[in-house]
């Protein structure tokens, strides 16, 4: 059986940066963990590979497969998120990112795709999130810094996994 | 059908203060908004305008002015194609200090039924309020390539 993913949320930054930077610092390990809240990201290079987000304590945050793995324009993978353990209700979701040149700048283009009909309120914790990350990403790429954003999954979201069956 | 209503959210390494004076001068709009000049004395009532290279872009008028939180005006394009031919909607910008940074919440809203303004500014604030953000933390701006793509057209035509 297929599974299909409908975008739900897209969030757009544009970069002073090559391509090739980008895709790096979306796909090291070291770097994620400056933007990603100390995540770590795990990935085999190649459609069909692993890919996972690790915490610093050795714990799985998301875990997920390579879809598409085409450096340095597209990122796609399956994103099951296994911590916070009621988290892992969830069904997974698919998040792709789009690298393209415009003009000068890189535009990065992340897309958060659902398989079900997803509440508003489970939205919300990748509505909030993806920018305070994404804003990380290109602060780090353009300054050598990143930003040290504080953030809890909203309480609307973590109600809404609690309803779930 | 819901009204369409456009909401962006950027976090910047900065102070309010520099984030809503960014916003609202017009040397530094100049360099960050592709050369789009804001000229308005933020007096809830008063006109806001954009120029860039001696045309109007952009009219409005002063909604709400609370240095360094909140800047509201409305909005009218008189860029191509819209030429002002569409009633002016609404932006809203909050600004949030949160530790180091700034939370940038641009809202904008209150548009023309079928607006084709909705679909230029969807494209449009990412890139704004990108640059916005390296100016501020980078001191650099980005360009924004439908001008370039435009002024490359342009001087094609004229060597033609």
């Amino acid at each position: 059986m297929t599974v299909r993913f409908t975008p739900k949320t897209v969030y757009v930054t544009y970069i002073a940066a090559a391509p090739e930077r980008v895709w790096q610092a979306l796909t090291t390990p070291e770097l994620t963990q400056k933007y990603f809240w100390d995540r770590a990201i795990e990935l085999e290079p190649k459609a069909g590979g692993a890919f996972a987000l690790r915490l610093p304590d050795g714990r799985v945050n998301v875990q997920g497969a390579v879809v598409d793995y085409d450096p340095p324009r597209k990122l796609s993978v399956t994103w099951g998120v296994r911590w916070p353990e009621e988290f892992s209700k969830l069904p997974e979701c698919l998040v792709t990112y789009d690298i393209a040149r415009a003009g000068k700048p890189v535009r990065l283009t992340m897309t958060e795709s659902h398989s079900w009909d997803v509440p508003e309120a489970i939205l919300s914790g990748g509505r909030i999130g993806w920018p305070a990350v994404l804003s990380g990403l290109k602060s780090l790429l353009e300054t050598g810094k990143p930003l040290a954003i504080e953030m809890d999954p909203p309480r609307e979201m973590i109600e809404a996994i609690k309803n779930l069956k | 059908m819901s009204k369409p209503v456009f909401v962006y959210v950027t976090y910047i390494a900065s102070t309010p203060e520099k984030v809503f004076k960014a916003l609202t001068d017009s040397d530094a709009t100049a360099k960050f908004w592709f050369g789009n000049a804001v000229t308005s004395d933020w007096k809830v009532g008063s006109q806001v305008t954009f120029h860039r290279e001696g045309k109007l872009i952009v009219s409005g008028k002063v909604l709400e002015h609370d240095a360094p939180r909140r800047l509201s005006y409305t909005f009218q394009s008189h860029h191509e194609p819209h030429n002002g031919t569409e009633k002016p909607s609404r932006v809203v910008m909050d600004l949030e200090q949160q530790r180091d940074q700034v939370k940038l919440t641009v809202t904008h809203d209150d548009f023309a039924p079928d607006s084709k303004v909705f679909v230029s500014i969807s494209n449009g604030w990412p890139l704004v309020l990108s640059s916005l953000k390296s100016y501020l933390e980078a001191n650099r701006v980005l360009y924004a390539p439908w001008y370039e793509e435009r002024a490359k057209r342009e001087a094609e035509k004229a060597a033609s």
